[in-house]
């Protein structure tokens, strides 16, 4: 298994720690997922939040603190030192966005950023598209984890683009990736999995769903069903139907 | 039952007071700014009685007692029985459905039947959720009521900045956030409102607008005055509103009228709610203090069911379902 800058997580499940009805029912989603990798944003909470990111540490799992809501590489840049100096790590989900509505990732001011941010020896997560120009681009930059979108962020749609998303898993075949954004089922989650993504990252299906504990469960169960599917190597889908039973000695031409 | 001081003059501290005079008992109750003003969350709320709305996001205790606050709340203020509505702009009606989902006590409603309720507010495609039953106040003048309830059996609110460590015999310590340092598990959620006033638009009770990015509240308060509300903030931090909050609330109220655009801003708040993990109050017991506190962004709701399980202890030593181990 791919690590992540050197730590090798218990389960493929990055879950976000925004939008829950309270921070008790985001403990026992956490819980019930499994999840390895809390992400959170320090974009809104400046200077204030010990209380809830007291609670997040206390969640017991890897923190990726993100800069969430940044639209420049200079914010970015300066909301991911921030976040080091509360969280303790180098890790950083890189997110600069280009387009209030549709939250599009900005590859050129998240390239800028990732290159700023490698050489002070951040370990950047870069949420990015599945463009695979860029993604050479961002390991070039020193980025050895890539966080290509499913679709936009919160929109639940899914993996959108699954001929992209194979293409750049099978041209970085010894980078982690993790789909992040866009992930609405546990299906999807699992879909990620199944292509030989090694995690997926997620928040809004989670902590809206009308019950987030039972949601986060089964995203536990699909990403480890995920995982299990692509370790065991799938079949090939064929044009052929071919019978699982000998049909030997009957009419069957 | 005797020698019972009360700490904190906000909702909780108020009704606690009451709740005591009630069953003919005279408290103490000090607060260390006195009279309910700014110093204090409760004077920033927005005082819907909206159990139902509420349960999209809470536990069931909150929708369970805040159906019985509009009938508390009767005695010391008048409550507006409105109802409250709940819409989306047109690109956002899933979200409509999902919050259909999540809560009862609603009906859907469309053209003429929202005009005849909210004119300002029909559009020819837009639905809308109506929760009949839920009601409203205005949160000043229910402070200012239940203050002129204690005065009338005695009860006068003492300034002096004070802790229970100060105060000898049973203390009801409801100073919210202020009691932080005493109370594992509280933190403050930032919040934000704005107040504006227009002629140009009528609104007769609470409406939520439903945005996958800004949820917003306008609760008229009469005379053309709407009481926008309001954020929620993991963020401990005191001190104004923020432009980004008062760009949100403002964009998201425009979005929803535009008339809103010409309104004064009358007035802007900020404070931090205390809360704990759950989202749900507590009475929490520490030998002769009990704290009434963690009453979220359900002060006005939760408060009266709070206050009674407080008392019912002291009257009868036993402890309700919102009583919580320390």
């Amino acid at each position: 298994m791919r690590d992540f800058y050197g730590v090798a997580l218990d389960s493929p499940l990055m879950l976000g720690t925004a939008q829950y009805p309270s921070p008790a029912v985001m403990e026992a989603a956490f819980r019930a997922s499994g999840a390895s990798v809390a992400t959170v944003s320090l974009r809104r909470e400046t200077g204030g939040g010990q209380a809830f990111w007291q609670m997040i540490k206390g969640l017991g799992v890897h923190v990726l603190p993100n800069t969430a809501g940044c639209y420049s590489a200079r914010e970015a840049v300066t909301t991911a030192r921030m976040a080091r100096e509360v969280f303790g790590t180098n890790w950083i989900k890189l997110e600069v966005i280009g387009h209030a509505d549709t939250l599009q990732p900005d590859p050129f001011g998240t390239l800028e950023a990732a290159e700023i941010l490698a050489a002070e020896g951040f370990e950047v997560f870069p949420y990015m598209t599945e463009d695979q120009v860029l993604a050479q681009r961002l390991v070039d930059a020193g980025c050895r984890v890539l966080m290509p979108w499913g679709s936009p962020i919160g929109s639940g749609l899914g993996l959108n683009n699954r001929y992209g998303l194979r293409t750049l898993r099978a041209a970085f075949p010894d980078i982690p990736m993790v789909v992040d954004a866009g992930i609405g089922l546990p299906s999807h989650a699992a879909a990620a999995l199944e292509m030989g993504f090694d995690a997926v990252l997620l928040n809004t299906a989670v902590a809206q769903a009308s019950d987030p504990v039972a949601m986060a469960e089964g995203f536990g169960l699909a990403v480890r069903a995920g995982a299990l599917a692509c370790a065991a190597g799938p079949m090939a889908p064929r044009d052929m139907a071919v019978p699982s039973t000998p049909v030997i000695g009957k009419a069957w031409l | 039952m005797s020698d019972i001081t009360i700490i904190g003059a906000g909702v909780a501290g108020l009704w606690a007071a009451y709740a005591l005079s009630q069953r003919g008992i005279t408290p103490r109750l000090i607060d260390r700014a006195g009279a309910p003003a700014a110093h204090g969350c409760s004077w920033w709320a927005g005082g819907m009685l909206a159990p139902f709305c509420e349960g999209a996001l809470s536990e069931p205790a909150v929708v369970a007692y805040g159906q019985q606050a509009a009938a508390a709340w009767a005695g010391v203020t008048h409550v507006q029985h409105k109802g409250s509505l709940v819409v989306t702009l047109a690109r956002d009606r899933a979200e409509l459905q999902r919050f259909a989902q999540r809560t009862t006590g609603h009906r859907r409603i469309t053209g003429e039947a929202l005009a005849k309720l909210e004119p300002d507010l029909a559009q020819p495609a837009r639905e809308a959720l109506f929760f009949e039953t839920e009601a409203h106040l205005t949160p000043r003048l229910a402070l200012a009521g239940l203050q002129a309830a204690l005065a009338e059996r005695g009860i006068m609110i003492e300034q002096a900045e004070v802790t229970p460590d100060d105060i000898e015999g049973t203390v009801l310590d409801c100073r919210g956030f202020a009691a932080a340092p005493a109370l594992s598990g509280l933190r403050g959620v930032r919040g934000e409102m704005v107040m504006l006033r227009t002629s140009e638009i009528t609104l007769s009770r609470p409406v939520r607008l439903l945005h996958p990015r800004h949820p917003l509240y306008i609760v008229p308060r009469g005379d053309g005055v709407f009481m926008l509300g309001a954020t929620q903030i993991e963020s401990e931090q005191r001190g104004p509103v923020t432009a980004r909050a008062l760009l949100e609330l403002l964009s998201a109220a425009y979005a929803l009228h535009p008339a809103f655009a010409e309104a004064q801003v009358i007035e802007t708040g900020a404070d931090l709610r205390p809360a704990f993990a759950d989202h749900v109050p507590r009475v929490v017991q520490q030998g002769r203090v009990l704290h009434l506190n963690g009453l979220f962004r359900h002060g006005y709701l939760m408060a009266p069911a709070l206050a009674r399980q407080a008392v019912d202890f002291l009257e009868t030593g036993r402890k309700g379902d919102l009583f919580h181990a320390d």
